[in-house]
């Protein structure tokens, strides 16, 4: 009844074309941003937004990097947390080699030594797919930890074997490094979030995108259409790890303030490649549906029975966290296999037509 | 839109697509075997034969997925004995497949649009923004495309996922990819495997369509004598790999050869 489209025409095909074709989509989308750039930075305490918000930013900008891969180009990747900790450290030498630059072209730029990497381990996928691209994959991954761990110039000779992030200030405030305050950096991460995801989705709409899809859906096809495999899938590499590379220079600068090579871990892909399954693969807002479900969801959980009131022991409240995320995660994936983001996609239909059943 | 070359000499009639002595080994599998025909400008050709014959080697041969060890294909003027499929895509040559290769996951009018992706030049830094050049392509591409879904009459799914439509919609939406690459030579493996009378019907009316609006050259596989009789100019039959007739379809319908091909031989 409220969400219908019903004398809605379209009368060019840029309207037609856009995201959001439909009004009700528009308002929702508006009313999100505004929720995320007004409502949460002046209702949210600390806590929330450094612990919650922040976070949940930065996994779905990984997670959108990894779907781009995975769900877009059907190219399996269990090295995303390898392509993370290569902008975070690429970062983290650029700001310390030359301190004046802005803060933020450096975490973008960082993007783009991850996306180099990327390109250099993406190429047995010309030809290798599924599984045995995944464990090359797993190759990059296992190397690129062992070199932030044994190679000493990355984290500039720290005995600690860790990255510490300076203070770097944006307009004379602090956006990394000890004094930054929840605020600055949320709106930092948000504003690089919402850039990249307004870039990822105009790239899965245009032409690229549909070059992804193909290669995805029917390899062969789109060959004999001309669609050249190699650069594609590079392509997708390239623009994947460049996400995944920003996603990690933030998680360290804006989130951590610091880390050692033991964060990016094989256990990081995995949390995201989960995030991209149970949010829903090629979908970029199911991305952020799987970041939303698999951490903050827990942290939700954890905070439910003292704020209900029920006394339960720490202990036990971790194990139950555990359990019904788990339990979740299966539901979800039982109800619809293909994420959240269809289930999203099919309560949107059946709004449609309510009070019909279709 | 496509550089002007040499096929510029090829006008109607004049052979667009030589194929000479071509052989084509799998190890010891001999899947063709010194074949060689041509296709002219503007004709429906029939590549007709038994299972295994070698009918799907030869398509997949002169679009550049296979590479002969011996034989050359001239295309528009143009010798070869290898080609990457690229090349042949961007020579004008399409190709729909026997067992339906669409895009699943994307919408009839997105399949359709990638079929377009040659087309399209555009570079990367416009497509990250899709406004300016990389929208008015999009629209001009956009209006292209729904020309060949008014032609193809699926307007009506244009915004559904392939993976769900029935199969003789899937093969139409695959015949409306293939004439998105506005191609000059237009292959066709078995179009009308596994459809009803009436979706024969409505195939051969589009392919005769295609084939007499767009004036595009067709070269297809099909198993029903009955189309293939009927709509084809001439027709090439292989057996083992090997050419056996060539000709207008009555010559070949009365070719012992084929007769004995198809019925087999009394011992």
């Amino acid at each position: 009844m409220f969400y219908r489209e019903a004398g809605q025409f379209k009368t060019n095909y840029a309207a037609d074309m856009a995201v959001f074709p439909i009004l009700q989509d528009k308002i929702g989308i508006a009313l999100i941003l505004t929720l995320a750039l007004v409502v949460i930075p002046l209702a949210g305490n600390a806590f929330f937004l450094s612990v919650v918000m922040i976070p949940f930013l930065i996994f779905a900008l990984a997670s959108i990097g990894l779907n781009l891969l995975t769900g877009y180009t059907g190219l399996l990747s269990l090295g995303t947390a390898g392509f993370m900790g290569v902008g975070a450290f690429a970062c983290y030498k650029l700001t310390t080699i030359f301190p004046g630059v802005n803060i933020i072209v450096w975490i973008l730029t960082s993007g783009l030594f991850a996306a180099a990497v990327g390109v250099f381990f993406g190429l047995p996928s010309l030809r290798i797919k599924g599984f045995y691209l995944a464990v090359a994959t797993l190759a990059a991954q296992f190397f690129l930890q062992w070199c932030f761990i044994r190679i000493p110039w990355l984290y500039n000779y720290n005995v600690s074997g860790a990255i510490e992030v300076p203070t770097r200030t944006l307009f004379g405030i602090p956006v990394t490094g000890p004094n930054a305050s929840p605020e600055m950096r949320y709106y930092v991460v948000l504003g690089i979030v919402i850039l990249l995801t307004w870039v990822a989705s105009n790239l899965v709409h245009g032409r690229i995108g549909r070059s992804w899809m193909a290669v995805r859906d029917m390899d062969i096809a789109a060959e004999l259409m001309g669609i050249k495999l190699l650069p594609t899938k590079l392509l997708a590499f390239a623009v994947s790890s460049f996400y995944c590379g920003v996603a990690g220079a933030l998680m360290v600068f804006l989130w951590y303030g610091g880390a050692e090579p033991e964060v990016f871990s094989i256990n990081q892909s995995f949390l995201i490649l989960f995030m991209v399954i149970i949010g829903g693969l090629g979908s970029l807002t199911g991305s952020f549906f799987g970041a939303a479900l698999i951490y903050i969801l827990p942290i939700v959980l954890r905070g439910a029975p003292s704020l209900v009131g029920l006394n339960i022991g720490a202990a036990t409240v971790e194990h139950l966290t555990f359990m019904i995320v788990g339990a979740l995660i299966i539901f979800f994936l039982i109800v619809e296999p293909h994420g959240l983001a269809r289930l999203w996609q099919t309560g949107k239909q059946k709004l449609r037509v309510w009070p019909f059943p279709y | 839109m496509r550089a002007p070359d040499m096929d510029a000499g090829v006008t109607a009639g004049d052979v667009l697509l030589a194929v000479e002595n071509v052989s084509l080994r799998f190890g010891g599998v001999k899947a063709i075997t010194d074949v060689s025909f041509d296709i002219r400008k503007g004709e429906i050709r029939a590549i007709i034969g038994p299972n295994g014959a070698g009918k799907t080697s030869m398509l997949n041969v002169i679009n550049g997925f296979y590479h002969p060890q011996d034989g050359r294909i001239t295309f528009k003027g143009r010798t070869r004995s290898k080609m990457r499929p690229y090349v042949a895509a961007s020579q004008g040559i399409a190709r729909t497949f026997q067992n339906v290769a669409l895009f699943k996951g994307m919408t009839t009018l997105d399949n359709i649009m990638a079929g377009r992706t040659l087309k399209m030049r555009r570079g990367f830094f416009w497509q990250m923004l899709r406004h300016g050049p990389a929208m008015a392509e999009e629209i001009e591409h956009r209006k292209v495309v729904e020309e060949i879904i008014d032609f193809l009459e699926i307007e009506a799914i244009r915004k559904v996922p392939v993976g769900r439509l029935p199969y003789g919609l899937q093969k139409r939406v695959e015949l409306g990819r293939a004439l998105a690459m506005e191609p000059e030579l237009l292959l066709l493996d078995e179009p009308m495997a596994g459809m009803n009378l009436e979706e024969k019907e409505d195939m051969c009316r589009f392919i005769l369509d295609v084939n007499s609006q767009f004036g595009t050259t067709i070269a297809l596989i099909e198993h029903d004598m009955g189309v293939v009789m009927d709509l084809s100019d001439r027709v090439v039959v292989l057996e083992y790999g090997r050419k056996i007739a060539d000709g207008v379809p009555d010559e070949v319908k009365s070719n012992q050869a084929v007769i004995d091909a198809y019925l087999g031989v009394p011992h």
